[in-house]
């Protein structure tokens, strides 16, 4: 880690002087691959809407964790968010409502459920920065996590990438090929929670929905296959973080917004782009 | 008829098979029997139970009776492979997926993502001049027209060769030469193969071209024989009308 540290001093940007903004740097550097990954395969499902939920839900796994008086309440986080993850897809399967029904049911639940728990006596605003995040407190131990957490998709990505792709083509002729569904789209949605809610501090409830959808959004508008799909995805997630974590240190605004506005802007130019070439 | 190059099978025997719903009987007591090295067209009216049928077979649906799958030696067959041609593959059509990418994923582990080297490449583009489509291996799968994604799912149900193959013939977005095409592909395949084939079918004209046995489907099996045969039937002119044999068939 020492190492790398004196690296990123040798690059010629000011901020690198400041430890935080190594770690900031360092962090973004991984987590925009992992959003990247992941999002490739959100969008393909169209799960737009259900990481959205996802990410309100963490509201709940906080006041969990508030509740039973821990002082770090990410496990909460997980284990409600995996919850409530494998419960909107089972409940989806069950095909009685339509899926966006679904999915706002368990939102406004799981988001309601948690400010009420969060709020009383008046108390949510020690809790609202988890609406925006703050990048800049990421310690060294966070780093580890997402550089874990990183290698773990890349391995569910390595294992499982081709089955989770026929069952988004469709469930029923990837189950006719012997695919177990069920897990696949588990184990898919177990991945995005637990990322989803790791990074949740930093990127903030109201913006780490982008994060994961508008990459993958804006690479799809000019990709023909997986590989460039995937190629690009990570080019647009990278731009994205880097753009937007020097645009926040230069202009103090909130990283998670600023790189949410990047990937935005990169999302119409890529949008004109195939509507002009009809790729 | 002892050519059984590609397949150890030769029979398949259905045995008082029936479905049940909640509330209906779908199939009654259906007794059937088809060969290796023929094609035999399932044919009825709509929620007649073809694609009941279908689908027990695949082992999608519960069934009682039974299913026999009989090698040439008269002798019991399992582990049998089927291949299976959906009526039609709904997908998004703006994924990023090429004609390449979906047929390597469901061939290997190694995921698609990562790309691919020029011999397997060069083996999806051989396979898929088989069926003389070659030419699509880089598209996008959402910009393939009917007929094209009908032969690339083709392509794939017979990679492993299988026993039997079943096809939902296409009700929409194939045009009349593209089913034409389908057919002589699926016929190049019955005699290359010598591999039974099971289809469920709705162009009468197309079926007294290509099948070699029809079976017209209400519940259960209402008449079997020759094409022509089961076309005089009165079961087969109450569903289709009484000229419908003879008006397609001809022309």
């Amino acid at each position: 880690m020492e190492l790398i540290y004196e690296l990123l001093e040798k690059i010629p940007f000011s901020f690198l002087q400041y430890d935080f903004m190594k770690n900031a740097l360092l962090a973004v550097l991984f987590l925009a691959p992992l959003f990247a990954l992941l999002g490739t395969m959100a969008v393909n499902n169209n799960m737009a809407f259900f990481s959205d939920a996802l990410g309100h839900s963490a509201l709940t796994g906080i006041g969990i964790g508030a509740v039973l008086g821990l002082r770090e309440p990410l496990l909460c986080m997980i284990a409600f968010g995996i919850f409530l993850s494998i419960a909107i897809t089972k409940v989806k399967c069950a095909d009685r409502l339509s899926s966006d029904s679904i999915i706002s049911v368990f939102s406004s639940t799981a988001m309601a459920l948690g400010i009420v728990i969060l709020s009383q006596q008046g108390g949510f605003a020690k809790y609202s920065y988890y609406l925006i995040g703050d990048i800049l407190t990421i310690t060294q131990k966070d780093l580890y996590l997402i550089i874990i957490t990183l290698i773990i998709c890349y391995i569910v990505w390595i294992l499982l990438y081709n089955d989770l792709l026929l069952v988004s083509i469709n469930r029923s002729f990837a189950v006719s090929r012997g695919i177990n569904a069920v897990f696949t789209e588990n184990v898919f949605v177990i991945l995005v929670a637990i990322t989803v809610m790791i990074s949740i501090k930093w990127l903030g409830i109201l913006t780490i929905n982008s994060l994961l959808i508008l990459p993958a959004a804006a690479a799809r508008n000019i990709s023909r296959n997986a590989k460039s799909y995937h190629i690009i995805t990570m080019f647009i997630a990278w731009i994205a973080c880097l753009g937007g974590l020097l645009f926040s240190y230069e202009w103090g605004t909130s990283a998670g917004a600023s790189i949410v506005l990047i990937a935005a802007v990169i999302f119409f130019i890529t949008f004109f782009i195939s509507a002009n070439s009809a790729i | 008829m002892n050519v059984h190059n590609s397949c150890g099978l030769c029979r398949v025997e259905i045995e008082n098979l029936s479905v049940k719903s909640r509330k209906d009987i779908l199939l009654d007591n259906v007794n059937l029997e088809f060969h290796c090295g023929q094609l035999t067209a399932l044919i009825g009216r709509n929620g007649a139970g073809k694609t009941t049928l279908l689908k027990a077979i695949l082992g999608e649906k519960k069934y009682t009776g039974k299913i026999h799958y009989e090698k040439h030696d008269g002798k019991e067959m399992k582990n049998i492979i089927i291949g299976y041609v959906p009526q039609q593959l709904l997908f998004d059509k703006s994924m990023p997926v090429s004609v390449a990418d979906f047929m390597m994923a469901t061939k290997t582990k190694k995921p698609v993502w990562l790309g691919y080297s020029k011999q397997q490449k060069q083996n999806l583009k051989n396979r898929l001049q088989e069926m003389d489509c070659e030419h699509i291996l880089d598209r996008k799968l959402g910009d393939l027209s009917g007929g094209e994604l009908q032969r690339v799912l083709l392509t794939m149900a017979i990679e492993p060769m299988p026993d039997l193959l079943i096809l939902d013939e296409p009700v929409s977005g194939v045009d009349a030469t593209g089913l034409d095409l389908f057919y002589k592909k699926v016929t190049y395949l019955r005699n290359t193969y010598h591999i039974a084939v099971l289809l469920v079918s709705h162009d009468l004209a197309l079926i007294r071209r290509y099948a070699d046995k029809v079976v017209l489907l209400d519940k259960t099996v209402a008449e079997q024989g020759d094409a022509e045969d089961v076309f005089q039937t009165k079961a087969f002119q109450q569903t289709f009308g009484y000229f419908a044999g003879e008006e397609k068939i001809w022309n």
